[in-house]
């Protein structure tokens, strides 16, 4: 479990990023953190590892405090995948790449070859594991990004922004992913403003806005709400709109994603021909 | 850990010094480090020194002040150590009163020479260097140059936080092991931090390109750098300063 407790952090440049920051995040959750840009969503995940440390408060990962183990030790937990996968790709080989993170954890070689093997085949980057990281496209890129993190089996994955470059393909196979990592056991937190991506895979959602937590519920709950999204500068999606227009929430569904529509239609129809 | 980088971060603020003329500035610059060169006595060197503080106060850029001193001290205490030895083994293995004076008046130098150049850079926009550079006829592609440059540096920092947490993610610890071992921990910053470098001035090359960059042989610029009636007189009492300081100095012997 991840608990954040009464958290406050400030750069040291003055900029208070997070203010009274309270959640817990228990082992094998779906979490999606929403929000504005600079609404601290980024800052907060970076406590997690202890990349950062609170300036009041404190976040305890499996009831040991960050302030009193290293970065190394905890990364073996929490795993990150950033952003911005220029920010970590520099070996020769993507083989050596993905071999970065166990040869610091000191894995022995021979589990460190299976565990490649494992995890090349499971993101579809077999053919290219003698390549440079450079030579791959964009998509690719964040999917070894993904790879060199999954590969040493953190129990929370935390991943910021994943979607951000991959074309609706890759998204549809990065929600499968996701949502197979989670049926095995692992949490999963990802920061994103993708809302659709979101209404897919239906987590609890944290919206934030200027360093506050400002709701913390189901998917269902939260991303209908119009005008809570819109507080944090986000829109329901498409489908919630256009069922909003419909009147369909205040009828009590939750309708989010083409699915859900489309079983509420179906009924609809199935009640016009039964009648 | 990327404090260093911290003080070429330009922060705006609005004070009397900030508005001054960059050229007067550079002025400033120039006779002030012209009379901490010519002099070199103790009480000379701590009196240029302190002559810079009320400026400092002035520009209320004080806190970044004492950050670039702070940075310029391991420096200045080499530069200490360095004479202090120098002046004991050519004053056969003895140590004057008047060595350890000159020691110490060559670490305020330094000191003095980079409170100098705070001064400016603390209180000269990107902008207004550029303006300068180019008024005093240097080509405008160098004035670019420089000033770009200066302009990324907080984003390189930033860039360089990111890549260090993403890597420290992955399970590096650049603290660990020989130092071998350490230099060899840093490859994996070094090398997105370069590859990301280069994409990026090559993406601004080409943003710059598509906004017409170099397309008239003439520039002009939306602000033009005027001298005020306060600027002249300022730069005036600079020069008269630098001419009392050299009199002072060659006829009165002063030092």
């Amino acid at each position: 479990m991840i608990e954040v407790r009464r958290v406050y952090f400030t750069y040291p440049g003055g900029v208070e990023a997070l203010r009274n920051i309270n959640l817990a995040i228990g082992k094998g959750e779906l979490v999606a953190i929403m929000g504005e840009n600079g609404a601290g969503k980024t800052t907060l995940i970076k406590m997690f590892n202890g990349l950062l440390k609170p300036t009041k408060g404190c976040v305890v990962v499996d009831g040991v405090d960050t302030k009193e183990t290293s970065v190394a030790e905890l990364s073996r937990k929490v795993g990150i995948v950033f952003q911005n996968p220029e920010h970590q790709l520099f070996a020769e080989t993507i083989e050596d790449e993905i071999a970065f993170a166990l040869r610091n954890f000191g894995l022995p070689e021979g589990e460190i070859a299976r565990r490649i093997d494992s995890i090349l085949k499971f993101t579809g980057l077999e053919k290219y594991r003698g390549l440079s990281p450079f030579t791959l496209s964009g998509g690719e890129k964040k999917r070894l990004a993904l790879a060199s993190i999954l590969v040493f089996d953190p129990d929370y994955l935390v991943l910021d922004e994943p979607t951000i470059g991959q074309d609706p393909e890759q998204k549809d196979r990065l929600l499968d992913f996701l949502l197979e990592v989670n049926r095995r056991g692992k949490t999963i937190v990802m920061v994103t403003h993708d809302v659709e991506f979101v209404a897919e895979c239906k987590p609890r959602v944290i919206l934030m806005r200027r360093g506050e937590i400002i709701a913390d519920g189901p998917a269902e709950k939260i991303l209908i709400d119009e005008e809570l999204m819109r507080s944090t500068s986000l829109l329901p999606p498409q489908i919630s709109l256009f069922a909003s227009k419909l009147n369909l929430h205040r009828s009590g569904y939750a309708l989010l994603n083409v699915d859900d529509a489309f079983k509420i239609l179906l009924n609809f129809l199935r009640d016009e021909c039964l009648c | 850990m990327l404090s260093f980088l911290e003080v070429f971060r330009f922060r705006r603020r609005d004070s009397p010094i900030h508005r001054m003329d960059p050229r007067v500035k550079a002025l400033y610059v120039f006779v002030a480090s012209i009379i901490s060169i010519i002099y070199y006595s103790l009480t000379a060197m701590i009196t240029i020194f302190i002559s810079t503080i009320p400026l400092i106060a002035i520009a209320k850029v004080h806190r970044e002040w004492i950050r670039s001193l702070r940075g310029a001290l391991f420096l200045t205490s080499m530069i200490v150590v360095v004479n202090m030895f120098a002046g004991y083994l050519s004053g056969g293995l003895t140590l004057t009163v008047e060595t350890v004076s000159y020691a110490f008046s060559m670490g305020l130098r330094f000191l003095t020479f980079t409170s100098i150049f705070s001064i400016f850079f603390l209180t000269t926009t990107p902008e207004d260097l550029s303006l300068a550079l180019e008024k005093l006829k240097v080509p405008y592609d160098y004035c670019f140059a420089f000033t770009s440059a200066i302009r990324f540096v907080p984003d390189l920092a930033l860039e360089i936080q990111t890549v260090i947490d993403a890597q420290r993610s992955r399970g590096l610890e650049l603290e660990k092991g020989n130092i071998v071992r350490r230099i060899r921990n840093y490859i994996p910053i070094l090398i997105p931090v370069f590859i990301r470098s280069f994409t990026r001035s090559i993406e601004l090359a080409e943003a710059m390109e598509a906004r017409g960059y170099g397309a008239s042989e003439k520039r002009t610029s939306i602000y033009e750098l005027n001298m005020k009636h306060s600027d002249y007189a300022i730069a005036s009492f600079l020069l008269c300063i630098l001419a009392i300081s050299i009199l002072l100095r060659v006829y009165a012997n002063w030092y």
